[in-house]
């Protein structure tokens, strides 16, 4: 659904499939789903650790969408991820 | 004062003292051209990479209220309270979209507050006015309920004196916060959060760890917890609450987790640091990694059931003279952890108060003087006043919040910020539906406004908490039976609860579309939208991007 035009600039809805994933987790609303005790894990009810099993696939969700999605092969050097990292802003 | 726990003491106040050299120090932290500008006072410069924007924004979201609330919660009514876990899971996959278009527009147009967009897309300063209002009266409350948190842990520390000396710790660390804010701007936290973060990981891991093999296992806990929660409770005849959620809350604890999520990112203090942020990628990344604190979040909610398995009785607050349920996270550190270890853990929630408290003071400063004093009081001002003005805002702040706390019971606070959550999530369909879709005409989003903020008052007034014997502002779960619109109930009988701020927000969003249409038909004029479709794509390494930080 992008329009591309001839400055390059992206315009309008970008919208990738890939991003439905993002509904995946919302599956933790469904209280129903998991309001049970049983089966325990390490003595923990259902209801506790099917939750904390959900951090997990939230992740793994908005990861893929993250992966998947990228805007073209990004120009910028990588990210190194360290506090200095923060220096060149200036530079910039 | 008698008691005082000096090990304990020592221990916070070193680390305390650590922050506070930080605090001042930040302002010289990847230092600007100018700190006379609210890009750089404000934001940090706009540019705080991977790292840094995972601390604040943790620190930001997850604060010293929220560790010792959420498990208080659970210890009170059990399962109802870890709603915070399924909330912090579903907000970031909601957000991560339209934060990075709120990011975009914010980079190019040179917003600062989520009001400066509702101003640039609609056109509208009453519009602008009203997100502003709401952005600040939300925000208030919150300030003060860090220092409820804060407290808490100095009276586990045997600093419990009655009337203002009783106060006086809290007022001299408030004090000290504010000086270096005003100094640092959004820096100050930035730095500060990284000591906070990893102390909370420290105590999260530890005691997750060691508390339930001390006290038998977490199956021994939950049985435990089930049979004290099940046990009826003196004031109301009825149990407290179960470890599994029942047919008439299920609903509130979905809605209440769904309700939290959506507004988490109104808040202007959470918009505050991801505008900080270089650029989207840094946004994206870090609503993949933000929910290790959701674990964290969750495992410490679970302190709650420790704590009644440990037999914890929450402390008598000498200041007002009731039982202070906030307590029970630190009276359970205290009992079992060694002095030094419940040291490090005190300033960890110590310290957890003054990042949020930071922020918060620092968001609710921009929106004044970008959104009010800007707006309305002074037009042509410059840069140079605005970022002079909002350092003194944030000082007004803070003094505000600190006065509340002191001159007025705490639990006004917190009936405050119960209001808060529902007030800010009806500036949903103004400030992030807008981001995506101008089709809502401004007067339909101001009559949003007007019905959501005061259907969802008249609601919350309405419900009593028979636990505590208050009749209004008791809580946020309203019985699906007690819905009156215009005294016809829909779902009359029915006990099932609902939280209130999404009932409100469903209301605000029929009303929005029908004046909206209305407002079409009848060709009201609907603003000029200063806003350009390529703006919500903007990213860091674009040519042309506006400058930060220029006169």
């Amino acid at each position: 659904m992008s329009t591309e035009k001839h400055d390059g600039k992206v315009r309008g809805l970008q919208f990738s499939p890939w991003n439905l994933l993002l509904i995946v987790p919302l599956l933790v609303l469904v209280t129903p789903l998991f309001n049970m005790d049983g089966p325990r894990l390490f003595g923990m009810p259902f209801f506790y650790w099917f939750q904390f099993l959900f951090v997990a696939i939230g992740v793994l969700s908005t990861w893929i969408v993250y992966m998947m999605t990228r805007d073209k092969p990004t120009v910028d050097a990588p990210d190194k991820l360290s506090v200095e990292d923060l220096d060149e802003g200036d530079a910039r | 004062m008698s008691n005082l726990q000096w090990p304990e003491l020592i221990i916070f106040t070193i680390l305390f003292a650590l922050v506070t050299v930080l605090g001042f120090m930040a302002s010289r932290w990847q230092r600007g051209s100018t700190l006379d500008h609210l890009d750089e006072w404000g934001l940090g410069g706009r540019k705080f990479g991977s790292w840094i924007t995972w601390f604040l924004l943790g620190g930001d979201l997850y604060t010293a209220y929220t560790f010792v609330a959420v498990p208080a919660l659970v210890f009170s009514a059990g399962a109802l309270g870890l709603y915070a876990l399924p909330y912090t899971i579903v907000v970031y996959p909601i957000v991560l979209l339209p934060a990075l278009r709120m990011w975009s527009v914010s980079r190019v147009r040179g917003y600062v507050t989520p009001a400066d967009f509702v101003r640039g897309r609609f056109g509208s300063p009453i519009l602008a006015l009203l997100v502003a209002i709401t952005g600040i009266v939300a925000t208030m409350p919150y300030i003060a309920l860090q220092l409820v948190g804060l407290e808490a842990v100095l009276r586990t520390m045997g600093i419990n004196g009655s009337g203002i000396v009783g106060h006086l710790p809290l007022l001299v660390a408030f004090v000290i916060l504010a000086f270096y804010t005003y100094q640092s701007g959004l820096r100050a936290p930035a730095l500060i959060a990284f000591v906070k973060d990893i102390l909370i990981y420290i105590v999260i891991l530890v005691a997750i760890i060691y508390l339930p093999s001390k006290l038998g296992g977490w199956s021994h806990i939950f049985d435990t917890a089930a049979k004290k929660l099940g046990t009826p409770s003196p004031a109301t005849g009825k149990p407290a609450g179960s470890i599994l959620l029942t047919a008439n809350n299920q609903l509130q604890y979905a809605t209440l987790a769904l309700g939290s999520a959506l507004a988490l990112f109104l808040y202007p203090h959470s918009l505050t640091s991801v505008l900080a942020s270089r650029g989207r990628s840094v946004i994206k990344r870090n609503m993949v990694a933000l929910p290790a604190y959701s674990l964290v979040l969750g495992l410490l909610a679970l302190l709650g059931y420790v704590a009644i398995t440990a037999g914890v009785k929450p402390l008598t607050n000498a200041a007002t003279g009731k039982a202070d349920g906030n307590t029970i996270v630190p009276v359970l550190f205290d009992s079992q952890f060694s002095s030094w270890f419940a040291g490090i853990a005190f300033a960890a929630i110590g310290i957890g108060a003054l990042v949020p408290a930071a922020i918060m003071s620092i968001a609710a400063a921009n929106l004044w003087t970008r959104n009010i004093y800007k707006e309305y009081i002074r037009k042509n001002a410059t840069p140079q006043e605005e970022a002079k003005q909002a350092k003194l805002a944030s000082l007004v702040v803070k003094l505000g919040a600190v006065a509340v706390i002191i001159l007025i019971d705490p639990q006004f606070s917190i009936d405050l910020q119960l209001i808060g959550g529902v007030l800010i999530l009806q500036t949903l369909p103004a400030v992030a539906l807008a981001l995506y879709t101008r089709w809502f005409h401004r007067w339909g989003l101001i009559a949003g406004w007007v019905v959501g903020i005061g259907w969802g008052l008249i609601m919350l007034y309405g419900i009593p908490n028979p636990a505590n014997g208050k009749q209004h502002f008791g809580g946020s779960a309203l019985a699906l039976g007690n819905m009156s619109i215009f005294g016809w109930h829909p779902f009359s009988g029915s006990q099932v609860q609902i939280y209130v701020g999404f009932v409100a927000l469903i209301a605000n969003l029929v009303v929005a579309a029908i004046v909206t249409v209305i407002a079409r038909r009848m060709k009201i004029f609907n603003g000029t939208d200063d806003t350009n479709a390529e703006d919500y794509h903007a990213d860091e390494n674009d040519k042309d991007l506006r400058p930060i930080g220029v006169h």
